[in-house]
């Protein structure tokens, strides 16, 4: 049978993370459609369909899409599932709303976060924070399942899929969108970022975030954060990295003034190369770093960023 | 309004937890247990809710062993009003636990039911969608920031890009996320007080509610352990071995 992705958007492009959910739906079968649900989202269908490896494109247009309210997408959704066997979305912040809710109402179990494909039913998944991998198996008629999108290699581009559209089921007026603070930064973002530089409480304040953000931009990195750095005001919320924020698994991921909690670990231990600087030697984040560097992170970091200038 | 929140029993999250040796979970046999750390952050935004008058009672739920009944009392302990128990043994996963709370939903009727957005344990991240699903309710999940008026919450969401308002009719269903508030802790005098509050036991039977689960767990098994790294001494050492070891600058 055929698998739908529902795909996350801006209404111009799919997010990045869709490549990788089309990637994962390729393993479970090989017919994949993914479905475009938006306001005026013709640009959005487009970049989906040029997706290699999708057949079709959904498109469904309706004023009721254009913010992605869990309660007006998960009924359409729940529409369509019946003619798939699975219904497969990026676990971010969208996909996390809305799988869930659309699993219920199919009266079916959802798989959250799969890391790896088995086979059609079976899934592996972490739990405890990734300090274990648990081997799930469903029955349920239609699967529905949220996929990691760092552990499936994206699917590239240059697909030419076929755009049907459908229509709308309109607001179920439960809900409405009011308005989003988001942060602005003009550095790659933290989840596709090839580089991350992470800053955690050892930065004490906001304003020494600074120091990182200069490092980030020579790297061409993404910034993130411990919780602990988040709880207290120096970023915003969504540079969190861990078990309950992002997971990111760049190439190198550098903790800067990080201890290295399991729920911090949770979110970057798949990563390529882990550099720690910390100047707590008994730091756990140093038993997963590949680099250890002790010492005072307001010494190294300026000086860290200075050698990568002469690069 | 009553305000039902739910209690989950996990195991402490500073515990490193163990996989057992045949594969089929974890070790949770003299492992410290306390409430799921978001559950904190419901009860306490539920207690909030009272104290500011917009809520009249507040009704702590756990579905599980009787040892929940400790979860329960914890929470009864920061301030919520009395606590019902559907005691069960075996394995809950999401979609039991909310249709249990819909159940109890059914017979309580309040008018917003808070849930953590996440256990610590199962990681899932469902039961409170999927409890909004179950009830045709409106979801406010991952909530950072909460304003109920006039029937309705405003919800402001932690969502990828930063944060998101949206405005949701009640009854509703949210889930807590880290920011939404510092939980406090019991006093004394308010866990000595909490041991005379009820608790209500429930079995799923009587609920009519099929708890088996849907998912089934084929093994559990330790994550890929990462090869012992070295310390560097200097920032060149370690630009060199970045660029010439790794290869990722
Ligand atoms: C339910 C729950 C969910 C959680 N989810 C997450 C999550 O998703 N992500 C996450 O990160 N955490 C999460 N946490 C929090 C986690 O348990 C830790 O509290 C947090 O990761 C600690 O952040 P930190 O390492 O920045 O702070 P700390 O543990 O305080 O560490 C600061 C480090 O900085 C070092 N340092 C200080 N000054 C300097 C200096 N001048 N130079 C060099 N080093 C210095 C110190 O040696 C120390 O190691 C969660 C916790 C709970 C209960
Ligand atoms: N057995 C349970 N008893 C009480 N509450 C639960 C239980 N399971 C899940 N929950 C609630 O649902 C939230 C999300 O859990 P989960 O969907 O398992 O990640 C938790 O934070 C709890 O508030």
């Amino acid at each position: 049978m055929a698998i739908l992705v529902v795909a996350a958007h801006d209404g111009k492009t799919v997010r990045a993370n869709v490549a990788n959910a089309v990637a994962a739906a390729g393993q479970m079968g090989s017919d994949v459609t993914v479905l475009v649900a938006g306001s005026n989202c013709d640009e959005a269908a487009k970049s989906a369909a040029a997706i290699q490896g999708v057949a079709k494109v959904l498109q469904a247009d309706d004023a009721a899409y254009a913010n992605w309210l869990a309660e007006d997408i998960a009924p359409l959704v729940v529409k369509l599932a019946p003619n798939y066997s699975h219904v497969v979305m990026a676990a971010d912040s969208v996909g996390k709303n809305i799988a869930p809710r659309v699993a219920a109402l199919l009266d079916v179990a959802q798989v959250s976060e799969a890391t790896q494909v088995v086979s059609p039913d079976t899934f592996v998944r972490p739990i405890y924070a990734g300090n274990a991998m648990a081997t799930v198996q469903t029955a349920d008629k239609v699967k529905v399942v949220t996929i990691r999108p760092t552990n499936f290699k994206a699917a590239a581009a240059g697909g030419s899929a076929a755009i049907e559209k459908i229509g709308g089921e309109g607001a179920k007026g439960l809900s409405s969108y009011v308005g989003a603070e988001l942060s602005k930064s003009e550095r790659p973002e933290l989840t596709s970022a090839k580089i991350v530089v992470s800053g955690g409480r050892g930065l004490q304040s906001g304003e020494n975030f600074k120091m990182l953000e200069t490092l980030a931009d020579k790297l061409g990195a993404g910034l993130g954060a411990s919780r602990a750095a988040v709880d207290a005001g120096y970023v915003p919320n969504d540079y969190q990295v861990g078990q309950t924020g992002k997971v990111v698994a760049p190439d190198l991921y550098i903790a800067i003034g990080i201890s290295g909690a399991i729920q911090h670990l949770a979110g970057m231990k798949d990563s390529k190369t882990i550099v720690a600087i910390n100047k707590d030697e008994e730091a756990p984040i140093f038993q997963v770093a590949d680099y250890g560097l002790v010492g005072d992170l307001f010494q190294i970091v300026p000086e860290l960023t200075a050698a990568v200038e002469k690069k | 309004m009553k305000v039902l929140v739910a209690v989950k029993r996990v195991i402490d999250y500073n515990v490193k937890i163990r996989v057992k040796a045949d594969n089929t979970g974890v070790e949770t046999a003299n492992v410290k247990m306390s409430m799921n750390p978001f559950d904190e952050i419901a009860v306490e935004e539920a207690i909030r809710m009272k104290e500011k008058g917009a809520a009249t009672e507040v009704i702590a739920f756990s579905a599980g062993p009787a040892q929940c009944q400790e979860t329960i009392r914890t929470a009864l302990a920061m301030g919520a009003d009395r606590g019902i128990l559907v005691q069960a043994d075996g394995e809950l996963q999401p979609l039991a636990v909310a249709k249990l709370l819909k159940a109890v939903v059914d017979k309580e009727q309040p008018g917003l039911v808070i849930v953590g957005k996440q256990a610590i344990d199962d990681d899932s991240n469902q039961t409170g969608q999927m409890l909004a699903a179950l009830l045709g309710w409106s979801q406010g999940t991952f909530a950072n920031k909460l304003n109920v008026a006039d029937g309705s919450v405003e919800v402001k969401r932690e969502v990828d890009g930063g944060l998101e308002n949206i405005k949701i009719k009640m009854p509703a269903v949210i889930t807590t996320d880290l920011r939404l508030n510092e939980p406090r802790y019991a006093s004394l005098p308010n866990i000595m007080k909490a041991k005379k509050k009820p608790i209500e036991t429930l079995a799923p039977d009587a609920l009519g509610v099929d708890v088996a689960p849907r998912l089934k767990t084929l093994k559990v098994e330790e994550p890929p352990k990462r090869k012992a790294g070295i310390k560097v001494k200097t920032v060149a050492e370690l630009v060199d071995k970045l660029k010439n070891e790794a290869g990722v600058i």
